[in-house]
């Protein structure tokens, strides 16, 4: 019955997205209030039902209702309720549901934020929410139903993939899920903007915090997929390049440099074209993303689902959006009028290299991840671009990016004065020199990129801190002065820093990679391997069973010289069920850097074939993640950010108390 | 009968454990050895999911690096042995495609991207700075004169 709920709020569902799309766009365009003031409430309708249809699939699955045939492929009675729970997410049909909820959310909230925008404006940007919901529900609706009963109803589930089997499952596809279909709003608003004809400053206040948001949770979403990779595929490597790793790549690329251009709109009305295709870009690369994965033309471990009638649907509805929008670009933008100008050399200039180069790396992504299957098409050969090329092409360009960015930072808007900027990092640029030349001594006969990378990070960062200091220290003021123009600091400016240290971070972490040490070998009993500065030795090889797999362990302890440092385990597991093996990976953490062991083999007399991995300083690539998607979180939490989102922007007591701040 | 048999020996492959680059494969040579690493990862294992054959657990991967080897034992080159797998295998084999007719704009897009971008920008950037600022009309002025008239007695 209630699965009968759920399929039947899905489809009046569709019928609400259908005229959250039609009346509201028609009002905008007529200039009727009435019809554009449905916008809200549609939008509200729609959400709620989808969430109607959400929970009656997810009670399927906590109830282990084994009639419905997504329950029965995905699930089992005995599994721990996270992953009853999670694993709603982990199947083609209810991953494009959560999909669709996380759009229908989004329009959610910008009805409910977005009492303070224009009505026009307001209406036009839910009208066009509301039409990529419809076309997503009719997809399920069409080939991908959730809601499925089975005539010959199994006595237990299939199971989860083992691989999914992990916390990272819960977590991973919600994250990056509100990171994709975040930047629909972006997207929705760049359309709305075309359609009302007014693009300003005002609008780019608007579209910011959305922006933000969907970013910070892309970033999570991809730091977090990669460590989820690095200790489940068990050999030890935190990004492959996959197809399915590149489209969420693509997006964050984009999505950077559409974050970026924002702030040149919001604060100089300036790049107004530019950020508008961005806008459409960026969502174009999300629903580019969707498509590889879900239509399964790329092999991936990822393409659940490779159902040709899908993929035609998705392409269609990619033809549709994409097309539609850059149709409406084309046609619209000429019109647009150019705001604020600038000398090269100023903040917005250093804002419009970034952009050059984030969009270029972008593109370098789409074109390595396409261009085995377009050439396939073109002519028959079968070619493979893999990590080399993805290395070769994206690194030049981060690396010089990357460069420049405690520039763009510290240079004035409008007109910037590169010698006193050049001043200011003189002190930035010697710390990174003399860490690099510290780094190239004591590792002397090492890898050369590594000091390099880590000069590069460690100048991210100094850049980062010498903005803030110069911003609040000068000679002669007292600490506390100081402190208290610390904090009186626009959140902004500290959200900016953090986000840039935080880049520098990742870089580190990348470049100690180089480090690395890898020791295989076949061990027995007692018998030790070195690996970097720690000793490892084989305690013992032994069977075990746990709550839905057995395992074979190989037990090492680990010493540092002559101080032991603890146990480290690794295991060669098979899932009961599926009777799929996995390799469990063993990971110790020491400092920054971690001790990996995955075994190979555990031979029948004993000894242990293996492998460990020493990686100096290998947790900051997704400590960097993090302390970006802080910077963030601080951004949005400025209070100029908050005012746009807040519905009270518009009285004219909370203008006039903002313009005396 | 024949699918079960089938399906026993697909998991009896899928169930052997085996891991990239193995004990008993590596060469005595370190020089050898690392440059067999530096090819292995950069040719593809041909029957799994994009993983080089250095990554790979697949049992074909395990005769390619031993093939790899066993040349650079031989002493062939780091491109001899490339060609000798691309005469097997074809292009596909390689995780770096080779700069030919056909993988033309795959190595040139970005650049010239870059390179069209920078040069666009460069442009703008000079006509913006050639191009006056439109001087204050009469009313635009006369407003300005009363703003700042009224901060000047603001500020006194």
């Amino acid at each position: 019955m209630m699965v009968e709920l759920g399929h039947f709020a899905l489809i009046m569902a569709f019928a609400t997205a259908l005229i959250q799309t039609v009346m509201p766009m028609w009002g905008a365009i007529a200039r009727d209030p009435g019809l554009a003031g449905m916008a809200r409430y549609s939008a509200f309708v729609t959400f709620a039902l989808v969430l109607i249809a959400y929970l009656a699939l997810t009670f399927a699955y906590i109830g282990s209702d084994f009639s419905v045939a997504n329950v029965a492929m995905n699930s089992h009675s005995t599994k721990p309720l996270m992953y009853k729970i999670s694993g709603v997410w982990s199947n083609h049909e209810g991953s494009m549901l959560l999909w669709v909820m996380i759009l229908v959310l989004f329009a959610a909230l910008v009805a409910l934020r977005g009492g303070g925008m224009p009505e026009r404006l307001l209406a036009s940007v839910l009208s066009v929410q509301g039409a990529i919901a419809a076309a997503f529900l009719l997809f399920i609706l069409l080939t991908s139903n959730p809601f499925a009963r089975l005539s010959d109803v199994p006595m237990e589930g299939q199971g989860l993939n083992p691989i999914l089997e992990d916390p990272g499952l819960a977590i991973h596809p919600p994250m990056l899920y509100l990171g994709y279909v975040g930047f629909s709003v972006a997207f929705s608003f760049a359309v709305g903007a075309l359609v009302h004809g007014r693009i300003d400053a005002v609008w780019a206040r608007f579209v910011r915090p959305w922006t933000l948001l969907a970013w910070i949770f892309l970033t999570l979403g991809i730091a977090m997929g990669s460590y989820w990779a690095y200790y489940e595929l068990g050999w030890g490597g935190w990004w492959f390049w996959d197809p399915v790793e590149n489209a969420s790549l693509m997006p964050w690329l984009m999505g950077t440099a559409l974050l970026h251009s924002t702030i040149v709109m919001e604060k100089r009305d300036a790049l107004k074209v530019w950020t508008i295709l961005l806008s459409i870009l960026t969502f174009s690369l999300s629903l580019l993303g969707t498509f590889l994965v879900r239509s399964g033309v790329i092999t991936s471990v990822h393409s659940f689902a490779s159902d040709p009638a899908r993929g035609v649907f998705i392409l269609g509805i990619l033809t549709l959006f994409i097309g539609g929008g850059l149709s409406l670009f084309a046609w619209r933008a000429p019109s647009l009028k150019q705001g604020g100008l600038f000398a090269p050399v100023s903040r917005e200039g250093a804002l419009v290299v970034n952009n050059l180069f984030l969009a270029t790396s972008a593109v370098a992504v789409l074109v390595g991840t396409l261009y085995p299957l377009v050439l396939e098409t073109l002519n028959g050969s079968k070619i493979s671009v893999g990590a080399p090329y993805f290395n070769l092409t994206t690194v030049p360009l981060f690396v010089c990016l990357l460069m420049l960015v405690p520039f763009g930072q510290s240079l004035a808007w409008k007109r910037g004065d590169l010698r006193g900027v050049s001043q200011r990092l003189l002190a930035a640029f010697g710390i990174s020199m003399l860490a690099m030349m510290a780094t190239f001594a004591v590792t002397r006969g090492g890898p050369v990129a590594a000091p390099l990378g880590l000069g590069l990070g460690v100048w991210l960062i100094a850049g980062s801190a010498t903005d803030i200091i110069t911003r609040c220290y000068r000679r002669g003021l007292s600490l506390s002065t100081v402190i208290e123009r610390a904090l009186g600091l626009p959140r902004s400016a500290w959200g900016t820093a953090l986000a840039h240290a935080g880049m520098g971070i990742t870089v580190i972490g990348i470049s100690a990679t180089a480090w690395g040490v890898e020791s295989l070998a076949v061990v027995t009993k007692h018998e030790s391997l070195t690996v970097g500065p720690y000793t490892v030795s084989l305690e013992q090889a032994f069977k075990r069973k746990g709550e839905g797999f057995r395992e074979d362990v190989a037990q090492f302890s680990v010493m540092e010289g002559a101080s032991a440092r603890g146990l480290i385990e690794t295991s060669k597991r098979v899932h009961t069920g599926r009777e799929m093996p996995t390799t469990e990976a063993g990971i110790v953490t020491y400092g920054l850097g971690q001790l990996y062991a995955s075994v190979n083999e555990i031979l029948p007399d004993g000894r242990v074939s293996i492998r460990f991995y020493w990686k100096p300083l290998v947790t900051l690539i997704w400590g960097g993640a993090l302390v970006m998607a802080l910077g963030g979180a601080v951004s949005l939490a400025d209070r100029r950010v908050r005012i746009a989102l807040s519905a009270k922007a518009k009285r004219p007591s909370a203008i006039k108390a903002e313009a005396k701040a | 009968m024949k699918r079960l048999l089938a399906l026993v020996i697909m998991m009896l492959v899928a169930a052997t454990p085996l891991l990239a680059v193995e004990p008993d494969e590596i060469l005595k040579d370190p020089r050898l050895e690392e440059r067999a690493r530096t090819l292995s990862s950069e040719l593809r294992c041909l029957v799994c999911q994009n993983q080089s054959i250095d990554d790979s657990h697949a049992p074909l991967a395990r005769d390619l690096r031993v093939l790899v080897r066993q040349k650079l034992v031989a002493g062939d080159s780091d491109d001899a042995v490339r060609a000798f797998l691309v005469d097997r295998y074809g292009d596909f084999i390689l995780l770096k495609p080779r700069f030919s007719f056909d993988t033309l704009a795959l190595w040139l897009s970005p650049f010239a991207l870059l390179i069209l971008g920078g040069g666009m920008l460069l442009r703008t950037s000079r006509r913006a700075s050639l191009s006056k600022v439109e001087a204050l009309d009469h009313a635009e002025q006369a407003r300005l004169n009363e703003v700042l008239k009224a901060k000047d007695s603001s500020v006194s």
